[in-house]
């Protein structure tokens, strides 16, 4: 079970979830890009064994796995859940990779650089998952010497991440913004005050969905209570826009806004063949119908795994086997259906 | 048209080159034009080109190639060309190889070229107290400046405490 799917009763279902990542370089090894397998292996016993030998929770609660340990199927669902990145896949003999069992802690070891230490959690919760990140990186801090400057901060193979190395980051759910065309103002203004905008999928991906994640974009010259809380009030003012303008279209329009929520509904429970892009839109219109009370029989947890559990490889996944485009489609309208209708 | 070279498949690519005047032409297919090292296929634009666009643009005059082997990492090996062409380092040290170079191009990705950040608790004792001081005579500068020299004594005598305490670790 995906922590970061729970559906947040109390909090609106605007904010899907929030991350802390943060980037971490051992000091006397070779970084990745230069490591051989030998270097590699030697950071990853490093590592592991930092977490293995803390007196911590942390030991008992994180799993260790070698990436070329997992199967092909199993690294392409770990990505789509948001847990690993694909830079982690890259090298899969110089990788690994420490979960915890709830899949909130991951610890990639010997991504683009020696650790990136993530935190996940639902709902707008970046302050607690910035606690327990930093607290995680003492105990690893315990056992293994960072590289650090004294002038520049933690050093790390992109200058793009010197400094804190973290980046907060918050996924948030705007079908009203895009619909009533307002959301490129929103995301115009907010790469001016120094956030990026992504799709679901991080860098380069499409926004599907109308999923979008924002995260701060500089990592140096503030700190990291600083850029958190930069990125939370820029948030909070995204999710006020967000809540005007579905009341907008609700004053305006109301039987239709109900008619397209049902509609799309009514498709994804008895549709026979769906693309992950059709699905993700209808998706998309049944979740603000259950944000905004015009749905009441499915709960959000239920439509946030959707989301993921509609993904290519979480479908063959569910069927067991590798599939044709044409057999993924047909398998995720009969996984929609049976998800949908009990 | 097929390829030239290995004459199988057909041509995608068509080269014209111009040298003194005489101009040639080639048409290769996408596995033989890969094997000329002369194009740059795969070279997907990446954050990474980005930045080591930025390297060299604005800086000090123009780069030449000794330039570009001139600085190496003595640790790792890293040269600042190989570093220009993949925009990651080799290791902790080459910040301090290339430092010259990065700390400008840190501050134009960053705003800045400080870091006031988390500091690793167990390196960071000193730093931490280091950067009090450099705090401290930050203020010390502007007490004397503003002639308010009651609390830049009391300034002057905190700095040299914090110094003690530096040196005895």
């Amino acid at each position: 079970m995906v922590k970061w799917l729970d559906g947040q009763k109390n909090s609106n279902g605007i904010v899907v979830s929030s991350r802390i990542r943060l980037a971490r370089n051992l000091e006397e090894s070779y970084f990745p890009q230069k490591m051989d397998d030998k270097d590699a292996e030697k950071v990853i016993e490093q590592v592991k064994n930092a977490v293995i030998n803390s007196n911590s929770v942390l030991s008992k609660d994180l799993d260790f796995f070698k990436v070329s340990n997992i199967d092909l199927l199993n690294r392409d669902i770990l990505v789509e859940k948001h847990i690993i990145s694909n830079g982690l896949l890259e090298k899969p003999e110089k990788s690994a990779l420490l979960l915890s069992k709830d899949e909130k802690i991951s610890i990639m070891i010997n991504e683009e650089d020696h650790i990136r230490l993530q935190v996940l959690n639902p709902g707008l919760s970046l302050e607690d998952s910035w606690d327990l990140c930093s607290k995680i990186d003492d105990i690893l801090e315990e056992n293994l010497k960072y590289a650090f400057d004294e002038r520049l901060g933690y050093i790390t193979s992109c200058p793009t991440n010197v400094g804190t190395g973290l980046r907060a980051s918050v996924m948030v759910h705007l079908p009203a913004l895009v619909l009533t065309k307002y959301i490129n103002k929103v995301l115009q203004a907010v790469s001016q005050v120094g956030l990026t905008v992504r799709g679901l999928y991080g860098e380069g991906s499409d926004v599907m969905g109308n999923l979008f994640q924002i995260s701060n974009q500089t990592t140096l010259g503030e700190t990291e209570e600083e850029i958190i809380k930069k990125l939370k009030n820029i948030v909070i003012q995204i999710v006020q826009k967000e809540v005007a303008a579905r009341e907008k279209i609700l004053s305006a329009n109301r039987i239709h806004v109900e008619d397209k929520i049902f509609r799309s509904l009514g498709i994804l429970q008895s549709s026979r063949v769906i693309t992950s892009k059709e699905a993700m839109n209808l998706i998309s219109n049944v979740r603000m119908g259950i944000d905004m009370d015009i749905i009441s029989n499915i709960d959000m947890t239920t439509i946030n795994n959707l989301i993921i559990a509609t993904q290519p490889a979480n479908i063959q996944k569910y069927a067991g086997k590798e599939l044709s485009s044409l057999e993924r489609d047909i398998k995720r309208a009969e996984l929609i259906r049976e998800k949908l209708n009990s | 048209m097929i390829c030239e070279e290995c004459g199988k498949n057909p041509s995608t690519v068509h080269l014209t080159k111009i040298i003194n005047g005489k101009v040639s032409k080639m048409h290769l297919c996408q596995e033989c034009a890969k094997k000329h090292k002369n194009f740059d296929f795969d070279s997907s634009f990446s954050i990474h080109n980005f930045l080591t666009g930025l390297l060299d643009n604005t800086n000090d005059g123009k780069l030449s190639i000794e330039h570009v082997e001139k600085y190496k990492c003595e640790k790792c090996g890293m040269t600042y060309g190989r570093f220009r062409q993949t925009g990651r380092i080799g290791c902790s040290n080459c910040y301090n190889s290339f430092r010259e170079k990065l700390v400008p191009l840190l501050k134009r990705i960053h705003g800045h070229d400080n870091h006031i950040g988390k500091v690793p608790k167990k390196a960071g004792g000193v730093i931490r107290i280091r950067k009090e001081i450099e705090a401290l005579r930050t203020r010390l500068d502007e007490a004397v400046r503003k002639e308010e020299f009651e609390s830049a004594v009391k300034l002057r005598d905190k700095i040299r405490e914090l110094q003690k305490t530096v040196e005895t670790k």
